[in-house]
């Protein structure tokens, strides 16, 4: 039987003490670091650059084209920034992983700052997941003490320092540029592109933004080799990831496995939907991806195939919904969201935002028509590629899929003079039934 | 109401030290908000000033910042700040009607304290934990497929004076003074206690393992998947 799940980053979690240096050690940890110190910064970069890694956080950049962009030389300090602000509804991948295996993260932290230069770097970490907080400040902790982050690491010559930096509730944060305001102390608003971080990051200096799962992934391919890593997945999408599957399935959970593996295998893994129902829709990469249904169960869930199917990979984030959930209220909560967490930079995002949610709520309470679906792709359509950031264009890719799998669903509501859903029928636990 | 003499007398060795962790000062703002919401349960006015002449910013920087980011506080909360995640999946999961039944049954609106200052309630956006669902946060602690009647209990353990233990969590619930104080880079020693890696968390690996897909022992050449 083909392997399908290949546990390398969720390995360990079932271990106790697998959040501790002895326990990360014991399993393999820190090996790769001392491997990475004996090679120059450019071999790393061109060895992460060879195993083709791309950025786990939903953009699917190659991380080791990314690391290359940072200058040479120069008077500038170069910064690492660890992006663990994991707030996309349905992304909650990166999350576990820095509560269970901390120093993963830390080991790819130290080689990632000796790759591209930086003798400091931030993991900005989101604020409402305390213990997760815990889990890092000790983490830093204790390899500092065993002499993995500090001065001269492992008699390497290489400084590090690593400081942990908490969040306090901005979904926004999450992208680049206004994170890297909201660790300069300011209001988490995305910066104009170029510059680029690379040119000109945190404090104006030469900064690396990379996901939580990225750089944990670093450590492995270190000590595999890149070939190991581009030998998993498809074509372009090489390697492994974390799935993350939610929602009306049978086993939710984390489900690590080559790029390219279908919802079809995982859902076979996973125990299927829910007994008693069939699957409706999902979200192939969170909220922001445009929805799939049946029809794409077999679609190779790598960067390209999913592009061709119309949607995104994004983080991975499988949120599943059977035939009992009405689509109409699923994608408003999403645009409530976006709503919610519209930075205000801009017209498009922070007021298309609000006549989205409007025109949905309608549309939901049985107030709508048929000419308010028109109305509600028209000012979607003018959100998208207009907005400052990709946020504004997160919000119409639920909204335009839904219309044209659900369309009628929507009408329904109309001719039912609200919604034609049981919430009650949806919940995991049993409720008295609303009507 | 914390006194801007008080907050300079108080926190001024925290500050200090949380300032000194930046190569740059400003980038202390948000450390220190979560500092006086520790001390103080919310951001104040003096606590803006304060942070401000610390820093040797405008009043407008620092408190265009508090206002800003929806975990800083404008007025009391209570003691165990309670959240319900209603966004999308964990509301049709069941989070809608959890959150429903906890303001009927406590009496109070969104954003709303009880009268025994113990228990405030909020809905959430998503909180990273969509495997578990319907989640409930309690001082940013996860408590993890929640139902409306062990929604009910869990506040009731709180108002009571029993505490809870998360799901997901240090084995002690810190009150969210405390909480506020880790946030600010202060640990509270509980980094190590409490269980964490719940099913869903463990869902593919045990999979892997009854299949066999286990990666070759960590001391062998290769250490990953096959």
């Amino acid at each position: 039987m083909t392997t399908i799940l290949t546990p390398a980053l969720t390995a360990y979690w079932d271990q106790p003490d697998s959040f501790t240096l002895e326990g990360y050690r014991r399993d393999g940890g820190y090996r790769a670091l001392p491997k990475a110190l004996a090679m120059s910064p450019d071999e790393v970069i061109r060895c992460v650059k060879e195993s083709v890694l791309r950025g786990r956080g939903g953009a699917g950049f190659p991380t080791g084209v990314k690391w290359g962009f940072l200058p040479k030389g120069g008077s500038k300090p170069h910064y690492l920034v660890v992006n663990a602000d994991e707030s996309e509804p349905g992304a909650c991948k990166d999350i576990p992983t820095m509560m269970n295996n901390p120093q993963v993260l830390i080991e790819g932290i130290v080689i990632a700052s000796y790759a591209i230069g930086a003798n400091t770097a931030f993991i900005y970490v989101r604020g409402e997941v305390l213990h997760v907080i815990r889990r890092l400040q000790y983490a830093v902790a204790q390899a500092r003490e065993a002499g993995f982050v500090g001065a001269n690491i492992l008699g390497s010559g290489f400084d590090l320092d690593i400081i942990v930096h908490t969040g306090a509730g901005a979904y926004i944060c999450g992208e680049e540029t206004a994170l890297l305001d909201s660790l300069e102390g300011k209001r988490g608003q995305p910066r104009l592109k170029p510059p680029f971080p690379a040119a000109s990051g945190v404090y104006a200096c030469p900064t690396n933004v990379n996901n939580v799962e990225s750089i944990a992934s670093v450590p492995w391919i270190i000590e595999n080799g890149a070939a190991d890593f581009a030998s998993l997945g498809t074509e372009k999408s090489k390697g492994f990831g974390i799935f993350s599957l939610s929602g009306h399935v049978t086993t939710p959970g984390q489900y690590e496995a080559p790029l390219g593996t279908t919802l079809r295998e995982l859902l076979g893994l996973a125990g299927g939907i829910r007994a008693g129902h069939r699957l409706k829709f999902w979200t192939p990469g969170g909220s922001s991806t445009p929805l799939f249904t049946e029809k794409q169960l077999d679609v190779p869930l790598d960067y390209e195939s999913v592009a061709a199917a119309g949607s995104m990979l994004g983080t991975r984030s499988v949120q599943l919904f059977d035939e009992t959930t009405c689509v109409v209220r699923v994608v408003l909560r999403w645009a409530e969201f976006y709503q919610h967490e519209s930075c205000g930079k801009c017209t498009p995002c922070r007021e298309g935002s609000y006549w989205v949610v409007q025109l949905l709520q309608n549309l939901e309470d049985g107030k709508g028509s048929e000419a308010d679906l028109d109305k509600l792709l028209d000012i979607c359509s003018n959100i998208t590629g207009r907005a400052f950031c990709a946020l504004g264009d997160s919000i119409e890719p639920s909204v335009k899929s839904s219309i044209a799998y659900f369309r009628d669903e929507y009408l329904e509501h109309q001719r039912n003079g609200g919604c034609p859903f049981d919430p009650a029928a949806s919940t995991l636990f049993t409720l008295e039934s609303a009507r | 109401m914390a006194a801007l003499d008080e907050l300079r007398s108080t926190l001024a060795a925290d500050a200090a030290e949380i300032i000194g962790r930046y190569p740059n000062s400003r980038s202390a703002v948000m450390p220190l908000l979560h500092l006086v919401q520790s001390h103080v349960g919310f951001v104040p006015e003096e606590g803006i000033r304060y942070v401000a002449e610390l820093l040797g910013l405008a009043e407008a920087d620092v408190g265009a910042v508090a206002s800003f980011y929806t975990m800083y506080k404008s007025g009391p909360v209570g003691e165990y700040h309670v959240g319900v995640c209603t966004n999308s999946l964990c509301a049709v999961m069941g989070g809608d009607a959890i959150f429903a039944d906890l303001l009927e049954y406590l009496g109070v609106g969104n954003d709303e304290t009880t009268p025994d200052g113990k228990v405030s309630l909020e809905h959430l956006e998503c909180n990273a934990a969509c495997d578990y669902a319907p989640v409930m946060m309690v001082n940013w602690e996860f408590f993890d497929n929640m139902t409306p009647q062990s929604a009910r209990n869990l506040v009731d353990a709180l108002r009571s004076g029993e505490s809870a233990t998360p799901t997901r969590g240090a084995p002690r619930l810190c009150t969210w003074k405390q909480a506020s104080r880790i946030l600010a880079g202060f640990p509270d020693g509980q980094a190590a206690g409490g269980h964490t890696a719940g099913d869903p968390s463990l869902a593919g690996l045990r999979k892997a393992k009854e299949q066999g897909w286990t990666p070759d022992p960590p001391d062998s050449s290769n250490g990953g998947p096959r």
